[in-house]
């Protein structure tokens, strides 16, 4: 079991041809050989660099394997040298690093108090903004359509939304088509399936027919992700159960008031009804896909297009915020410092118990799982193809869809692409990789294939 | 007589007051099983889970909240965490200016109505279709074409305060008695000068009316736009601390808003009071 914290993929040395891969088991079996990297990374350029390298790199070989056997055969640094004279690594991570003084300072960013908006609220308090020259406000929304009309409205210059939702509202789903861009994940895992403590021995889903059950959002990684495992289960989650949409905090409220069995929702809700008494957190979200996305930070296209500086400085400010996220030894400071009434207003050892780990479960263990909310700000497009596989397997979207496309337009691999095509670099193509839920592996080049293989679907 | 039923009133309110206060107690005093936890297990968890406590609390526990939330009402720590002064000062802002446009709309536009037997027919259906819609179905079509989600709720304020000062407005204009309005005419009083010489006296108890009314409801939908939009405003407050789980504060907060629902009222009835009079 992990229970050490570790960097996140996209703040690993490229060129290391041993960094364990993110899919399948744990992260940190090379913790020993990772520490003087880790030291290495210490300062903030050596990030940017390795953030602007990990996706030359893995533009190059979007393949895990490839990669791995490129860097096997010809060694590290002659990888370095030989990628260099084909792309220029130093004038790439230098462009993503300059900071031109932004050209809008006041800026306000709108959030959902949960702890998936941790390295945007935390940029604040802890001073990412300021030290980019920024003057932001972090605005608590009331829920996921209101920021989503906010930051349409150009109320917000940015927002945290659900990774789905910028896919969406790119295309047009459940509101007009803006073009909408993803350019950093903000946290992967930490949501979790609680149940009503009067379902304590009903743990097998097969068991769960007629239940009522809670996600955040019709347009939410929950939603696909518990309809995902109900029907792995064998339950048709349009059926045999019944999904509803539900604010977050009213998830808490509804559960002790036995209006609904259960809920996959973000943290601190599955914390608050174990805190609270009403729940018990049956599995996390973690077991069904680790390392899988859920929050993103989102902004139009517009103001990314008119406000490149500004846009960069923010951007560079939300992944330092969220590399200083990944590390566990941060964890304490940073539940402390987004608590409060401001931020996500929740007792401070509810946060504690989410970020760093070790927890409560509401049926009177301590469990403790490092990993189980993490940051990484890669947005890998396969990501963005999965979602879409899941939104057409469920009706969301019907007919033919370009996921290769609209994954690439929407979930912007790292800024690179755009701040590299500035300078006059060709930037790099759409960074995939394979992985797997509940132990079935995705494909992201075959989205079709992975939908007809699923027994349980509406198309 | 009179000074001794008042006072006999006040004591029967005093005691319903104590009664519902107790049963409140008692109500919510009792504590809940407890399962025996591990003590390391039970540092995580909430009073809650670890003594019962009732998630309801008792009338103790919100007086000593209510006080100090009173006790610094103006406090600004950014802007989701202001003293509960400032928010209540946001949604009177939002409603005065909302409910300020709808009167500006209203009135003149209800003398059009009262005055004119055609109008009154012609915008009749209009009046008719639009008048039952809920003030909050607005909503979405304010942000959406507005794209100001402040402007959106004092929209949503102005349209929901402008329907019975429209109506009581046209209905206080065209019963005025018509007497009034001959002598008008004898005295060759021209259209402008008669609405506001003879129209508005003698219909402005009834336009008092509408507006009290009126302020009324704006006061009560304040609060839903409020949750609905967030950023500040006391119905903001209330949505936050439901986010926060915590009761003690959304009573406080539904004190607090009818307490000031009950001055607006106040307000409107000294005004309502000044402009009446006796045949």
């Amino acid at each position: 079991m992990c229970v050490t914290g570790e960097e996140s993929v996209s703040f690993k040395n490229p060129f290391d041809a041993t960094t364990p891969l993110r899919t399948g088991g744990c992260r940190c079996g090379h913790h020993a050989s990772q520490a003087d990297h880790d030291s290495e990374m210490r300062s903030r350029d050596e990030r940017l660099t390795r953030v602007v390298q990990s996706a030359v790199v893995r533009a190059i070989f979007p393949h895990d394997a490839a990669r791995r056997a490129f860097l096997a055969t010809v060694g590290t640094s002659t990888a370095i040298a030989a990628i260099a004279s084909v792309f220029p690594l130093a004038t790439a991570t230098e462009v993503f690093a300059q900071s031109a003084a932004p050209e809008k300072k006041d800026l306000k960013i709108g959030f959902i108090p949960i702890t998936c908006a941790t390295p945007i609220i935390m940029a604040k308090p802890l001073g990412f903004y300021e030290k980019q020259g920024l003057n932001v406000d972090v605005i608590k929304t009331a829920g996921w359509a209101v920021i989503r009309d906010k930051t349409i409205n150009k109320e917000y210059d940015a927002a945290h939304m659900l990774a789905p939702m910028p896919l969406a509202i790119s295309m047009g789903i459940g509101s007009n088509p803006v073009p909408y861009a993803m350019p950093a994940v903000e946290n992967i895992n930490g949501q979790a399936i609680t149940l009503s403590m009067k379902h304590k021995d009903r743990r097998d889903p097969k068991d769960w027919k007629g239940f009522k059950l809670a996600v955040p959002f019709d347009y939410s990684m929950h939603n696909y992700l518990l309809r995902y495992y109900l029907a792995e289960a064998g339950l048709d989650p349009d059926t045999d159960v019944q999904i509803r949409s539900v604010p977050p905090p009213e998830m808490v409220a509804n559960l002790r008031a036995d209006n609904i069995d259960g809920f996959l929702g973000p943290d601190p809700f599955n914390q608050r009804a174990v805190y609270d008494g009403v729940g018990f957190i049956h599995i996390l979200s973690k077991e069904l896909w680790d390392g899988h996305p859920c929050c993103a930070f989102a902004a139009s296209k517009e103001f990314i297009t008119t406000l490149p500086n500004t846009y960069a400085a923010l951007l560079r400010a939300v992944i330092e915020a969220t590399a200083f996220a990944s590390k566990a030894e941060n964890r304490k400071q940073i539940a402390s410092a987004v608590a409060p009434a401001n931020y996500l207003n929740q007792p401070e050892i509810v946060l504690e118990q989410i970020l760093t780990g070790t927890y409560a479960d509401g049926l009177g263990q301590i469990k403790k799982d490092a990993n189980r909310v993490d940051f990484d700000p890669f947005p890998w497009h396969s990501f963005a193809v999965w979602i879409l596989t899941q939104m057409k397997r469920w009706g969301q979207i019907k007919g033919e869809v370009d996921y290769k496309s609209i994954a690439e337009q929407v979930y912007l691999a790292t800024d690179t692409a755009r701040l590299m095509k500035d300078a006059g670099l060709v930037p790099p193509t759409a960074t995939t990789k394979t992985f797997s839920v509940m132990g079935k592996v995705f494909d992201p080049s075959t989205p079709e294939e992975y939908i007809s293989g699923f027994k349980i679907k509406r198309t | 007589m009179d000074l001794s039923l008042r006072f006999k009133a006040h004591i029967v309110t005093l005691l319903v007051l104590v009664a519902l206060l107790l049963a409140w107690q008692l109500a919510v005093g009792g504590r809940g099983s407890v399962v025996k936890m591990d003590p390391e297990y039970a540092k995580l968890m909430g009073a809650n889970a670890t003594q019962g406590k009732s998630a309801m609390p008792g009338p103790l526990e919100v007086g000593t909240k209510l006080w100090q939330l009173l006790s610094d009402p103006f406090y600004d720590r950014g802007p989701n965490d202001k003293g509960i002064g400032i928010q209540l000062a946001y949604s009177v802002a939002r409603v005065s200016l909302g409910y300020l446009l709808a009167a500006l709309v209203a009135i003149p536009l209800g003398f059009l109505i009262g005055m004119s037997p055609l109008m009154n027919r012609a915008l009749d259906p209009f009046i008719q279709v639009l008048k039952p819609i809920s003030p909050l179905a607005w909503m979405p079509l304010a942000l959406y074409t507005i794209k100001d989600s402040s402007l959106s709720a004092i929209f949503v304020i102005f349209i929901c305060s402008l329907w019975p000062m429209l109506i009581n407005t046209a209905f206080g204009v065209s019963t005025v008695r018509k007497d009034w309005i001959n002598v008008a005419k004898t005295l060759e009083l021209s259209p402008g000068r008669t609405a506001r010489s003879v129209i508005l006296p003698a219909a402005a108890p009834t336009i008092l009316t509408g507006m009290r009314i009126s302020i009324g409801i704006a006061w009560l939908v304040i609060v839903a736009a409020e949750m609905l939009v967030g950023g500040t405003g006391i119905g903001y407050f209330v949505w936050n601390e439901w986010n926060n789980l915590s009761i003690t504060n959304v009573i406080n907060s539904i004190l607090l808003i009818g307490l000031v629902g009950m001055i607006l009222d106040q307000l409107m009835g000294r005004i309502q009071r000044a402009v009446s009079y006796a045949e």
